[in-house]
C-alpha cells in the first residue's frame, strides 16, 4: 500500500500535447517509472511514451463473450433436452440451429459488459478521491485543455527539490507538489 | 471555361489538412468545453425547453392514462381481435425499435469507419436510440394480456417448473432486445464518463459536484485509462454493429417464420435493417435541426452532418425500394396464389391507401429530392422531409402487419381493423415519453461528446516530428 500522508507527487502543466510526450519520453528515457500522463482527450502517443504499449481488455472481453455464448447455449441445451422437452410436429429436442441466436446475443452481452467492467477495473475505477484532485490546476485543466505530467513520489529516483529542477528543465507552464 | 473548374467544394476543405471540415474552424478546447457545459450548467433554463417539455410531459401523462385503463380493462380497449391480434402494439414495436437502430449505427458502425464526422452527434443519436428502446420494449409487455406475468419469458427456475421453448423467434426477441438496451446503455454511459468529469470539474454548487462526481466515477484522464478506454470503446463498437444487425433481423424473423403469405419471405431481414436505419436517420435529422438552432449549435453540428444524414437515408431508402419491388416481383415470379393476391390487396384492396401513402413518404418524396444538395442543405426542407420519413416509416409496418392479417387464407377468417381512441393515446402517448426523457437528457447530461470533438480540434494535432519520435 502507497503511504497515505506526505507528497504523492510533482505535477508540471504543459499547453500543448507535444510538450507534454516530449518530456514524458524524455523522463521515461532517464530512468522514471512511477510516472504518469493526463489529457482531456485519448493521447496514443503519451501512453507509448511512458511505456504503456498492451492492456488486457480484448482478453477479458474474449473471455467474458466466450462464457456469455457458451452459457446460453448450454442453458437452452439443458432446457430442451432435458428439463422441459417439447415435442413440436416431431421435430428434434436438441435443435441447435434455433440455440444460435439466443446464444450469439448473450456472447454479444457479455462481451460487451466485460469490455466495460473490465475497463473500469483494470483502470482501478470508481475511484472517488484521488490525490491530484488536489491540485487546483489541475481540477480546472486537466478535463478541459491542460496537458499533465505526473512524477510520482514512490520512485526511487524521487527527490522533491531535484525532480522539481528537473521538471522545470522541460519549461511546463507550472510544477505544483501534489499532497495526499 | 476557367472560371467553371474551380471547384465549389474550396470553401468546405480544410487548408491545413487538406480534409473536408466537419466543424466550423476557430474553435479552441476551452472554447467548445465552455458552450457544451454552459448548456447543462447554467441555473436558467430556457423558455422554450419548458414549453416543449410541457408538451412531451403531457404526452406521457397521457400514455399513464392510457396505460392505467389498459390495466383495468384489458387489451380489449384496443382494436386488436382475431384475426389482427397484433394490432398498433408491434407496430409501434417495430418502428421505435428501428427508430434506435440509427444511434448505434452513428456510435459505433461510423466510429469503426472512422467517420470523424459522426463525433458531434454519436452522443444525443445514442440518447435517442435509447429512450426509442424504452418506448419499444414497452409494447410487447403492455401487450401481453396480462403483462404482471411478463416474466415467463426469461428462463427462470419457476416453481411450475416450466421452461421456455427455444424454437420460437419471440424467444429470440426477448434476448436480442434485451441485450440490446443493456449494451446501448453501456456504451452510452461509457462514451459519457470523460465528458461526466468535465461536468464535475466544471460544476459551481456543491450538488452538481456531487452528482456529477458519482457518475464520473473518479476519471481524471491518465493516458493508461485512455488507452484502455479507447480499446474498450473499439471493441464495443464492434460488438455493436454485429448486435445492431441482429435486433432487427430477429424482429423480422417474427414474421418471415410464420406462413402468413406477405411475411414468409426472405428479404424480410436486410429489408427490416435497411428500413430501421432509414427511419432512425430521419428521427436523428428530427432532433438535431431543432436542437443545433435552438442552442446555437452550428458551428459544431454542421451542414455536413445533415447533409451526410441525407446521403444515409438515401442510401438506405434505395435499399428499402428495393425491398418494396422484391416483394412485388416474388409476388408475380413464385407464382403463389395467396401472395399475389397479398400484394394486389395490399395496393389497391380496402386498405390500400395506406400502401400510397407509405409509398408517397417513403419513396416518391425523398428519393426524388435528397439527390439535390440544395435541399440537403435546406434545414427546414430536411426537417419536414425526416417527418415525413417516419410518418411512411410507420405506415410500411402497419401495411405489412394489418394488411397480411386481415386477409389470410380462409376467406371466412378474413376481417378489417380500426385503431381505437386507446390505441392512438397509446402510440402518441409514447412520443410524448420520447420527448420528455429526451429534453431530460439535454438538460442535464452532455449532449455533444466534448473529448471526441477535442481530438477534431487543429490544437491537438501532434507535429509530425514529435509523433515519429514517440513511436520509438
Amino acid at each position: 500500500m502507497p503511504p497515505r500522508e506526505g507528497t504523492y507527487g510533482l505535477l508540471a502543466e504543459f499547453d500543448t500535447p507535444g510538450d507534454l510526450i516530449r518530456a514524458a519520453r524524455q523522463a521515461r528515457q532517464d530512468g522514471w517509472r512511477r510516472l504518469d500522463c493526463y489529457s482531456p482527450y485519448p493521447l496514443e502517443e503519451a501512453a507509448e511514451a511512458i511505456g504503456f504499449h498492451r492492456n488486457k481488455v480484448p482478453l477479458i472481453t474474449l473471455i467474458g463473450g466466450l462464457m456469455g455464448g457458451l452459457a446460453m447455449f448450454s442453458l437452452e441445451t439443458w432446457i430442451s433436452t432435458l428439463a422441459f422437452p417439447i415435442n413440436v410436429a416431431g421435430r428434434p429436442t436438441y435443435s441447435w440451429t434455433a440455440f444460435i441466436v439466443p446464444a450469439y446475443e448473450w456472447t454479444i452481452l457479455w462481451a460487451g459488459l466485460s469490455a466495460a467492467w473490465g475497463m473500469l477495473a483494470l483502470c482501478g475505477l470508481p475511484e472517488l478521491y484521488h490525490p491530484l484532485f488536489n491540485a487546483p490546476n489541475f481540477r480546472d485543466g486537466a478535463t478541459t485543455d491542460k496537458f499533465f505530467l505526473c512524477l510520482e513520489a514512490l520512485d526511487p529516483k524521487f527527490d522533491l527539490l531535484q525532480s522539481k529542477a528537473y521538471l522545470e528543465g522541460f519549461q511546463p507552464v507550472s510544477v505544483v507538489e501534489v499532497e495526499y | 471555361m476557367a472560371t467553371k473548374e474551380v471547384n465549389p467544394d474550396i470553401q468546405r476543405i480544410d487548408p491545413a489538412t487538406g480534409e473536408y471540415r466537419v466543424i466550423a474552424p476557430g474553435q479552441t478546447f476551452r472554447g467548445v468545453t465552455e458552450k457544451i457545459t454552459r448548456i447543462v450548467l447554467t441555473p436558467h433554463t430556457p423558455l422554450g425547453w419548458f414549453a416543449i417539455f410541457g408538451v412531451g410531459g403531457a404526452g406521457a401523462t397521457m400514455l399513464m392514462v392510457a396505460l392505467v385503463w389498459l390495466f383495468l380493462k384489458g387489451v380489449g380497449i384496443w382494436a386488436i381481435s382475431q384475426p389482427v391480434a397484433w394490432g398498433f402494439a408491434i407496430i409501434n414495436f417495430v418502428w421505435w425499435i428501428g427508430i434506435g437502430h440509427a444511434g448505434t449505427l452513428i456510435s459505433a458502425i461510423l466510429l469503426l469507419f472512422k467517420q470523424g464526422w459522426r463525433n458531434s452527434i454519436n452522443r444525443f443519436a445514442e440518447a435517442m436510440t435509447i429512450f426509442a428502446v424504452v418506448c419499444a420494449a414497452m409494447f410487447p409487455l403492455i401487450h401481453l394480456g396480462r403483462p404482471w406475468l411478463g416474466y415467463w419469458v426469461f428462463p427462470l427456475p419457476l416453481t411450475m417448473q416450466v421452461w421456455p421453448q427455444w424454437r420460437s423467434p419471440l424467444m429470440w426477441d426477448v434476448f436480442a432486445v434485451s441485450t440490446y438496451a443493456t449494451i446501448s446503455v453501456v456504451f452510452w454511459y461509457l462514451g459519457m464518463i470523460p465528458d461526466l468529469a468535465t461536468m464535475r470539474d466544471r460544476a459551481q454548487t456543491k450538488l452538481s459536484q456531487y452528482i456529477y462526481g458519482m457518475l464520473a466515477v473518479g476519471w481524471r484522464g491518465s493516458v493508461r485509462h485512455w488507452a484502455r478506454y479507447e480499446t474498450a470503446s473499439l471493441l464495443l463498437a464492434g460488438l455493436a454493429t454485429p448486435l445492431v444487425l441482429s435486433v432487427h433481423t430477429v424482429i423480422s424473423f417474427d414474421f418471415a417464420v410464420a406462413v402468413l403469405p406477405g411475411w414468409h419471405t426472405t428479404i424480410f431481414p436486410p429489408y427490416f435493417v435497411a428500413g430501421a436505419i432509414y427511419s432512425g436517420f430521419a428521427m436523428v435529422l428530427s432532433l438535431a435541426i431543432p436542437l443545433r438552432k435552438f442552442y446555437h449549435l452550428e458551428n459544431l453540428v454542421t451542414e455536413r452532418h445533415i447533409d451526410n444524414c441525407g446521403k444515409v437515408m438515401l442510401a438506405t431508402g434505395f435499399i428499402v425500394a428495393y425491398g418494396y419491388g422484391m416483394e412485388a416481383f416474388m409476388a408475380w415470379y413464385s407464382a403463389d396464389h395467396w401472395e399475389a393476391f397479398t400484394f394486389w390487396n395490399r395496393a389497391f384492396g380496402p386498405m390500400g391507401w395506406s400502401y400510397w401513402v407509405l409509398i408517397t413518404c417513403n419513396l416518391a418524396i425523398p428519393l426524388t429530392t435528397l439527390w439535390s444538395r440544395r435541399l440537403r442543405n435546406n434545414m427546414l426542407y430536411m426537417f419536414i422531409l425526416s417527418i415525413v420519413v417516419n410518418t411512411g416509416m410507420w405506415f410500411e409496418r402497419f401495411v405489412i402487419i394489418v394488411t397480411s392479417l386481415t386477409r389470410d387464407f380462409l376467406p371466412s377468417s378474413w376481417g378489417t381493423y380500426y385503431a381505437t381512441r386507446w390505441d392512438y393515446m397509446t402510440y402518441f402517448g409514447t412520443v410524448g415519453l420520447f420527448i420528455f426523457l429526451f429534453l431530460l437528457f439535454v438538460r442535464f447530461l452532455p449532449m455533444i461528446p466534448m473529448s471526441e470533438i477535442r481530438t477534431m480540434l487543429p490544437g491537438a494535432k501532434i507535429k509530425p516530428k514529435v509523433a515519429a519520435e514517440a513511436g520509438d
